[in-house]
């Protein structure tokens, strides 16, 4: 995997472009993001990822990365 | 007597399953939810607003650990949405008691039963214990237990219709062949509709917009509580027979 000159990247999260310091693990991201993680699901490049495996899962330029949670619904 | 309802070895004393949509606030929904009694809500698995993280949340108004949540899969229209929905859910917090519905028609929310079939047996193949969200269709809800679906959810009439139950003959016929818990899914619209589903022998009512819509949504909420009871213990007690003519309740003899 290349790294970016930068050191920044561009991913997708939830649909939208969002630029995160290239490398970064996702407890950074949801640090980032200020999202305590037990209180969602993540899913990188259409795969869902285990909780456990947030640390060693590095993000990269032009992942996909979706975070969801429960909302009130029927 | 304790009147317990078991859905996959796990016990309930309310049968009365509310839905967490379409309310004003997460106030309103935790004051509704309380007074309906239900131990079990459905929720939705959607995106987190990235942009809008201050936002209230669901889990602080209605706590986990201390009431059932029951993961939907509303608004999927294919089986591998709601298998990616569900697997989600599951890993949020180890939820294996979902709710099933797939959809195949946005105008009528009416259920796609073919894929809701494939999607509860690769669901129950994975662990999950599956309440399916179906149509009236004894033939399907038939298939569904076959293949190991935890409780039936056939509805009454179309999500969020108000229009009560449209084929009760249906519904008892599912309910008088099932094994599994037989649970009225939809269409509830007021009152004396969950009691008709209950007083037919159903083992519980889901309701959301019905007590969501309704001007007093709390009040509402108490209300279905005590018609899901009303409905159980008539259910219990057996109801009369009915005649064609009158029969008069004072006694006809000594008359003055």
């Amino acid at each position: 995997m290349q790294m970016n000159n930068s050191n920044e990247a561009k991913i997708q999260l939830n649909g939208d472009p969002y630029q995160i310091n290239s490398g970064i693990n996702l407890i950074q991201l949801l640090n980032k993001l200020k999202i305590q993680k037990n209180k969602v699901a993540i899913e990188v490049n259409g795969e869902i990822v285990e909780k456990k495996k947030y640390p060693s899962l590095i993000l990269f330029k032009d992942d996909k990365v979706e975070i969801v949670h429960f909302i009130g619904g029927g | 007597m304790k009147d317990i309802f078991t859905i996959d070895k796990k016990e309930f004393s309310s049968r009365l399953i509310v839905g967490t949509g379409k309310y004003k606030n997460f106030e309103e929904t935790a004051n509704a939810v309380k007074a309906s009694g239900a131990e079990i809500v459905t929720v939705a698995v959607r995106r987190v607003n990235i942009l809008d993280k201050d936002q209230p949340l669901l889990m602080d108004y209605l706590d986990p650990k201390f009431i059932t949540y029951l993961p939907n899969t509303a608004g999927c229209y294919s089986s591998d949405d709601a298998l990616r929905t569900l697997r989600l859910a599951r890993e949020m917090g180890g939820w294996k008691l979902v709710k099933l519905e797939v959809l195949g028609d946005k105008k009528t929310l009416y259920p796609n039963m073919i894929e809701t079939i494939k999607s509860t047996e690769i669901l129950v193949k994975e662990g999950f214990k599956v309440m399916v969200y179906c149509t009236d269709d004894p033939i399907m809800t038939k298939k569904l237990e076959d293949v190991g679906a935890s409780a039936i959810m056939p509805l009454a009439s179309p999500i969020g219709s108000g229009m009560g139950i449209q084929n009760k003959t249906n519904i008892k016929l599912i309910k008088e062949q099932s094994k599994t818990p037989v649970i009225v899914d939809a269409g509830i619209g007021t009152a004396s509709d969950a009691t008709i589903a209950m007083e037919l022998g159903c083992d519980g009512v889901l309701i959301n917009t019905a007590i969501a819509e309704a001007k007093n949504p709390v009040l509402m909420a108490e209300a279905m509580k005590l018609a899901v009871i009303a409905g159980r213990n008539s259910f219990k007690a057996g109801r009369m027979k009915k005649r064609d003519f009158a029969s008069a309740s004072s006694p006809q003899k000594n008359l003055i």
